[in-house]
């Protein structure tokens, strides 16, 4: 998981910010892009360029470890050995997504310590997806196929992106999520196709998920100069609205396959056009879940917060070796 | 030499109590998911509770061969009086510092309990403690380093890791407590004893502590927490277990 196709943006001062770079610099590295070449970490960029990918991979290395939590509480709730050993494996993936996220953030110049900052303070946002409580064994599954699905199909796209560090950590993580999506799709047909009780399970998650499913590519496109640029440098790889489609397009069968039913009577396949056609998701409802109003943001970040806390003393103990004596680690 | 029924007895009691003290610890670490120090910590605990569940598993399989139920049915139906884990594994994560201490002294035990079964006689189980050694060095490696390297933070770090090593040797005693059967285990060579494990995990974490700058109680002075070899177990265990089961016992008879 979970990538976060959703970069909130203030598009109105870009193109002043961009009126103050030195246009020589700014034409070589548009070129570089457009040759299909990767940013690397001391190469020059345009301000904009470092300020959009700083945010965007730091929301994407919390969404990681805010998302670990909704499916952390069911290890210890996981029915049988081989779904406890999986979902612990598949869980531990994703805090070193985290991991390997702040380290490409911090290749543009903010450290972990200020992310989580941040983070922790609300100032920085994460996949709104995780604002959401999973409250049955069968939530977990839907997240870890059709949230991980909808990761991989953004993470994909963004692999082919422009920045270097960014692009070599999305890699590597989206071969851990096909593993991921592989367990999700394993654990959903066991209920699916198991006794009524698992079945209606995993039918109400599905129900209670299709929305932030809907909501988790984004606010369908509006062409701006700012979205143009993003495109152009490579930061975005794709329009909200195709990504949204080719999720639809590849699962929205698969569900179907399972006899179960998505709790959307207008989505379909438009025959002629290819598209699919859908109800908007309530978009009012989004924006108040990631503006702080969802079921579980306050919970998720006091959690955070408080790991936070607790672990202050082991870290400031690790950074501060010598206080007794200096002697190497083996 | 033949098996008597004593010695099977004794054997599967030294299987399920380290099966049930691998998978009750394993629980405990991974609930660190998340919620580490730092996320480097919550990987490594992470990665030691899936080695610790698998273990258990494997333990497991040997029990079934044996005789017992399969190793869902006996690891999520049953309460805790049927489990023979120790108390000290059972207790919540509570502080870095405690998690740490813990896995420090539990692991070094079964460090040096897999170094002396890779020679038991039952040859299934030197198999797998041979595959166990190997992992469990890196957590034994692990814990090493983080007890050294908090002894050398500042006295902060060096003062509560200091206090979790005074309140917790007792507990940690309490991995060796005896069972029914030493002196039939012994006498055929399916293991040394508890007792021999006690010296020899003594002989290797006390000069290693002191080495780190800690001092350690004596066990002379301290009482070991006994009684979970025998089902007696804290007020821990079964509300770890309810949660361990709740969505098995949903439906016990379903496919998970």
């Amino acid at each position: 998981m979970y990538g976060n196709a959703y970069i909130e943006t203030d598009g109105s001062k870009v193109h002043s910010i961009i009126a103050d770079e030195d246009p020589i610099k700014l034409a070589l590295f548009e070129a570089r892009i457009a040759a299909g070449d990767k940013i690397e970490p001391k190469d020059w960029m345009p301000k904009e360029y470092r300020k959009q990918l700083i945010r965007m991979i730091e929301q994407h290395g919390h969404s990681e470890i805010i998302g670990s939590l909704p499916e952390g509480t069911w290890i210890t709730r996981a029915p049988g050995f081989r779904r406890k050993l999986a979902l612990m494996a598949k869980v531990q993936d994703e805090v070193g997504h985290a991991q390997l996220l702040y380290s490409a953030a911090e290749t543009l110049g903010k450290s972990r310590e200020d992310m989580t900052n941040d983070l922790i303070n609300g100032k920085s946002k994460y996949s709104n997806v995780f604002n959401y409580p999973a409250p049955t064994w069968a939530d977990s599954a839907i997240i870890a196929w059709l949230i991980d699905a909808g990761a991989i199909v953004n993470q994909l796209a963004n692999s082919k992106g422009s920045y270097g560090p960014y692009c070599r950590a999305l890699e590597r993580i989206c071969a851990e999520e096909s593993f991921h999506l592989k367990y999700g799709h394993d654990n959903v047909v066991f209920l699916a196709t198991g006794t009524p009780i698992q079945r209606q399970m995993v039918q109400n998650a599905l129900h209670r998920w299709w929305e932030p499913i809907m909501h988790f590519f984004g606010p369908p496109d509006k062409s701006s100069q700012h979205s143009e640029i993003l495109m152009r440098w490579k930061l975005k790889m794709g329009s909200n609205d195709s990504m949204r489609q080719t999720f639809l397009a590849m699962y929205v069968p698969k569900i179907w396959d399972l006899g179960l039913t998505l709790p959307d009577p207008n989505l379909r396949k438009n025959e002629e056009s290819g598209f699919w056609e859908y109800t908007e998701p309530n978009w009012e409802v989004f924006k108040q879940v990631i503006n702080g109003n969802g079921p579980c943001n306050k919970e998720r970040l006091a959690v955070r917060r408080m790991a936070e806390e607790k672990g202050r003393w082991v870290r400031k103990a690790l950074m501060n070796q010598g206080a007794m004596y200096v002697s190497p680690l083996s | 030499m033949e098996f008597t029924q004593k010695h099977v007895l004794g054997l599967k009691e030294l299987l399920y109590k380290m099966a049930d003290d691998q998978l009750i610890l394993g629980h405990r670490n991974s609930e660190w998911t998340g919620l580490g120090p730092m996320l480097e910590e919550d990987i490594s605990f992470s990665s030691m509770a899936q080695d610790k569940i698998g273990q258990s598993l494997a333990l497991f399989e040997l029990l079934q061969e044996l005789g017992e139920s399969d190793p869902d049915t006996v690891a999520f139906t049953r309460n805790d009086n049927q489990f023979h884990c120790s108390q000290f594994v059972e207790l919540p994560i509570g502080g870095y510092d405690f998690s740490l201490v813990r896995h420090f002294f539990f692991d070094h035990a079964e460090a040096i309990r897999f170094e002396m079964l890779a020679d038991t006689v039952f040859e299934p189980l030197a198999m797998v403690a041979k595959k166990f050694k190997g992992e469990i060095k890196y957590h034994t490696m692990h814990a090493d380093i983080f007890m050294k390297k908090l002894a050398e933070g500042g006295p902060e770090s060096y003062g509560l890791i200091q206090q979790a090593i005074n309140d917790n040797f007792g507990l940690a005693l309490g991995i060796f407590e005896p069972g029914e059967y030493e002196s039939e285990l012994i006498e055929a060579g399916i293991f040394g004893g508890e007792n021999a494990l006690q010296s020899r995990w003594l002989a290797k974490v006390v000069p290693l502590l002191e080495s780190f700058g800690y001092t350690v109680p004596k066990v002379e002075n301290t009482a070991p927490a006994l009684g979970g070899r025998k089902g007696i177990h804290t007020h821990h265990l079964q509300p770890l277990l309810d949660e361990m089961t709740e969505v098995f016992s949903i439906d016990p008879g379903a496919d998970w």
